[in-house]
C-alpha cells in the first residue's frame, strides 16, 4: 500500500531520519539555520541545526527573526542567502598559468571540486529561480559547465510556505507558495506538538528512491510513515489556500513589460535614484541575478597568474565600462537597467521574467526601495499619459 | 588579489632558479602625519615579505631599515597627510624623485582623522595642548597628498589591507591595473555571506557608501562599518543619512558617522556639514 502511495505522512519526530537517508546517500546537507540574527543557508549537520520555532518579519529595508512559540521548523520564509550561492559561487578560480623555466606560460584549468549536495527547505519561488538560472547558464549557446556539474549533483528537498512574508509576491509573477515541479521531494509541514507531521511527495526518480529508503529505514515502526490520509491532503490544500490569501497581489507585475517599455524616459528614475544607494545589495540578494566580473591577478614574481570570476552587479560603474568610460554613469540609469532587464528585456533574452517574487531585493535594500511601489508609480504615470493623449 | 593566490613554496623555489638579471625597481616608503599603521601593513606581510624583498630593492624604508639608498625611486609609497609648512615642501621633493607615487591609507588619501582640525580652530588646540604654543608651526588644515602633488594611485583604508597593498605592488611590477574595486562594502558582505547588520539589526552602518577593500571586516563581527576606507564610487550619502535617520539616529550621530577617519573626503565632508547645519537649525 505504502509503496504505491502518491504521498506519505511522516511524524515530525522522525524528520531526522529523512536527513539521515540523504546523508547515507552521500549528500552534503545545506539548509536553513540561524546565524547572527538571520536565517541563512549553510551546511547543516542534523535536524537540530534547523530553525525550529523561528519565524521572520520582513518589510522594505527591515528583517527580524522572531520566536514563533511553536515547534515547527519552516515558519520563516526566505532570508539573505539564495541557492545561487551554492550553484554559482560568489568567487571561483577559472584557470591559472605558470611561467616555466624557458619563459613559456603553462595554463591549467582550476580544479573544481563538486560534491553531491542536498538543498533542504527550497521554496517554490527558489525552484523558479533555479529554473531561471538553468536557462541562463545551462540552456544557452555557451553553457557554464561548472554550473551544470553542480546542478546535476543537487537534490532538492522543497517545502511549501505556511507563513508568507509581507514582501512576498510570487503569486503576481506566475508562481505560488507551493512547489509544483522540479523538486526531488516536496514537503508540507502540518500541525504542532503531537500532531506535528510532514506530508512528503516525490517529484523525481531520485526522490522516490530516497522515500523508499526512508520506508526501509522505518520498517520497524510501520505507523511512523503512512500513506497520506484524505484529511491530511485536505489540510495541505487548506494551508496552500491560506498562504495564497496572505500574499498581497501586485497587479502591475502582470503588465510590467508594457509599463517599462513606455517608461524609459520617465522622470521617476531620478526620484528612485535619490534614494538608491547603488550599493548592489538587491542584485547580490536576488536569486537570479547572474552577472559576474573576471579579475586577472599576478603574483609578485610575475611567474604565476590566475583568473577569478566574481559576482558583479549592474549597480557598479565597472559593469558598464566600455572603451572610454562607463555607459551608465548615473544611478538613475543603473536602476532603470536593473528593473527593465529583470522584468522586461529578460523575456527577450531568455523567454521568461527574471523575477520570482521572493522579495529579497525589497527586504535587503538598506534604503527600503520596493520594486512593487516603483512599478506601480510608473504604471500610474503611463496610464495618465495615455489618458492625456 | 586574494589569499589563495599566494605563491606556493614550490613556485617560490622555481622563481629563485629562474631569477632575471633585470635591475630590481627601487621602492621607497615615506611618512607624513600618520600613525605608521599603514607602512606596518607592509611589514605585516610576513609570508610574502621575502617575495617582496626579492621583487624590489627596498631603498628607503626607515621603519624597516636604517640603510638608505638615494633616489630617484621607481615606486614610492606615501603614508600620512600634510599638516606642516615643512611637509608641504617635502612632498614636492619626494614627488620629484619618484617615478610612480602611490598614497597608502586614509591620512595620505583624504587627510585622516587629524583632518578633524579642518572643522575647528587649530590655534585653540595648540593653546590647549602645548605649554609653549610659540614653538609650534602647523597648518590650519590636514590635507591629502593629492592636494599638493599629482598622485598615480590612491590605496585607501585605516589601515590599508595588506593583500590590497601586495596587489598594488604586484600590479605596478607587471605593468597592469590593480584590482582594487571601488564598489560598496555591501558587496563584500554579500560575497562573504554576511547578513546585512543594518537590515537585520538596525545597526547604523556606513557600508552602502563606503569603498570596499577590508572584506567587510566590521559587519562580519556584527559591527556597523565605520567608513574607514572612504567613499565608494558614486556614493549617495544623502540617502544613507536619511536611512540612518529612519533608524533613529540624531543629526549629531549622523554628523559623527561622516566626520571621523575620512572626515575630509569630499562626499563625507559635505554630508557631515549638512548634519551639522541641521542641528544648528533644530536648536534655533
Amino acid at each position: 500500500m505504502l509503496q504505491h502511495a502518491e504521498s506519505v505522512t511522516l511524524q515530525a519526530g522522525l524528520f531526522a531520519q529523512l536527513l539521515d537517508v540523504l546523508k547515507n546517500d552521500g549528500y552534503r546537507l545545506i539548509g536553513p539555520r540561524v546565524r547572527n540574527g538571520a536565517v541563512v543557508y549553510d551546511d547543516i549537520a542534523n535536524v537540530n541545526d534547523l530553525p525550529r520555532g523561528i519565524s521572520d518579519e520582513q518589510s522594505p529595508g527591515r528583517y527580524r527573526i522572531a520566536s514563533s512559540g511553536s515547534d515547527r521548523m519552516f515558519d520563516y520564509v526566505v532570508g539573505p542567502t539564495s541557492w545561487k550561492r551554492f550553484l554559482y559561487p560568489p568567487r571561483r578560480k577559472l584557470w591559472e598559468a605558470t611561467r616555466d623555466d624557458r619563459g613559456a606560460w603553462q595554463p591549467e584549468p582550476a580544479a573544481d571540486e563538486c560534491q553531491a549536495t542536498a538543498f533542504i527547505g527550497v521554496r517554490a519561488c527558489e525552484i523558479s529561480a533555479i529554473r531561471i538560472l538553468d536557462r541562463v547558464l545551462n540552456e544557452s549557446a555557451y553553457p557554464d559547465s561548472a554550473y551544470a556539474k553542480r546542478r546535476r549533483a543537487t537534490f532538492i528537498l522543497a517545502v511549501g510556505c505556511a507563513v508568507p512574508a509581507a514582501t512576498c509576491f510570487c503569486t503576481s509573477v506566475g508562481g505560488g507558495p507551493s512547489p509544483e515541479a522540479d523538486f526531488d521531494i516536496a514537503l508540507t509541514e502540518l500541525g504542532t506538538g503531537d500532531s506535528h507531521r510532514f506530508v512528503l511527495r516525490a517529484g523525481s526518480e531520485t526522490g522516490r528512491g530516497a522515500l523508499r529508503r526512508l520506508t526501509d529505514h522505518l520498517s520497524l515502526k510501520p505507523t511512523a510513515l503512512q500513506a497520506t490520509s484524505e484529511a491530511d491532503q485536505r489540510a495541505v490544500d487548506e494551508q496552500v489556500r491560506r498562504s495564497v490569501g496572505q500574499i498581497t497581489a501586485v497587479p502591475a507585475m502582470g503588465r510590467a513589460r508594457e509599463i517599462l517599455g513606455a517608461s524609459l524616459r520617465s522622470d521617476h528614475w531620478e526620484t528612485v535614484a535619490d534614494r538608491c544607494l547603488s550599493c548592489a545589495n538587491c542584485t547580490m540578494a536576488c536569486p537570479t541575478c547572474f552577472c559576474v566580473d573576471v579579475e586577472d591577478v599576478t603574483d609578485l614574481t610575475g611567474t604565476h597568474a590566475e583568473r577569478w570570476q566574481q559576482w558583479d552587479s549592474c549597480f557598479t560603474l565597472s559593469h558598464s565600462y566600455l572603451h572610454g568610460g562607463s555607459v551608465r554613469k548615473t544611478t538613475a540609469s543603473r536602476y532603470r537597467q536593473w528593473l527593465t532587464h529583470k522584468l522586461d528585456t529578460w523575456h527577450d533574452q531568455f523567454g521568461t521574467s527574471g523575477c520570482v517574487g521572493c522579495g529579497r531585493c525589497i527586504t535587503w535594500c538598506p534604503a527600503g526601495i520596493d520594486i512593487r511601489d516603483e512599478l506601480a508609480t510608473l504604471d500610474s504615470e503611463v496610464s495618465e499619459e495615455a489618458k492625456a493623449t | 588579489m586574494n589569499p589563495n593566490s599566494q605563491q606556493s613554496e614550490a613556485r617560490r623555489k622555481k622563481t629563485q632558479r629562474g631569477k632575471t638579471r633585470r635591475k630590481k625597481p627601487k621602492l621607497a616608503v615615506f611618512k607624513f602625519a600618520s600613525c605608521d599603521g599603514c607602512q606596518l601593513s607592509l611589514l605585516d606581510c610576513e609570508d610574502e615579505l621575502l617575495a617582496v624583498a626579492d621583487a624590489v630593492e627596498i631603498a628607503y624604508f626607515p621603519e624597516a631599515t636604517r640603510a638608505t639608498v638615494k633616489g630617484p625611486y621607481d615606486l614610492t609609497l606615501v603614508e600620512g597627510s600634510i599638516t606642516t609648512p615643512h611637509d608641504a615642501e617635502r612632498i614636492h621633493e619626494i614627488r620629484r624623485k619618484s617615478r610612480v607615487l602611490i598614497t597608502i591609507g586614509a591620512c595620505a588619501t583624504s587627510g585622516g582623522i587629524q583632518a578633524l582640525r579642518n572643522f575647528a580652530n587649530v590655534n585653540a588646540f595648540i593653546g590647549a595642548v602645548y605649554a609653549n604654543p610659540a614653538y609650534i608651526e602647523t597648518l590650519r588644515t590636514s590635507t591629502a597628498i593629492a592636494d599638493h602633488v599629482p598622485v598615480d594611485f590612491q590605496l585607501n583604508g585605516c589601515p590599508i589591507d595588506k593583500y590590497q597593498l601586495l596587489e598594488v605592488i604586484s600590479a605596478f611590477l607587471h605593468g597592469r591595473k590593480p584590482n582594487v574595486s571601488p564598489h560598496s562594502v555591501c558587496m563584500e558582505c554579500k560575497l562573504s555571506g554576511t547578513a546585512c547588520v543594518m537590515v537585520s539589526k538596525g545597526t547604523l552602518c556606513m557600508g552602502p557608501v563606503t569603498h570596499a577593500g577590508c572584506g567587510a571586516l566590521c559587519p562580519r563581527f556584527n559591527r556597523g562599518c565605520f567608513g574607514c576606507f572612504g567613499p565608494k564610487e558614486t556614493p549617495n550619502t544623502a540617502s544613507a543619512a536619511a536611512t540612518f535617520r529612519e533608524l533613529g539616529a540624531t543629526d549629531a550621530e549622523i554628523e559623527r558617522l561622516f566626520r571621523s577617519i575620512q572626515a575630509a573626503a569630499p562626499a563625507f565632508h559635505e554630508e557631515s556639514l549638512i548634519a551639522e547645519r541641521a542641528q544648528n537649525t533644530n536648536h534655533g
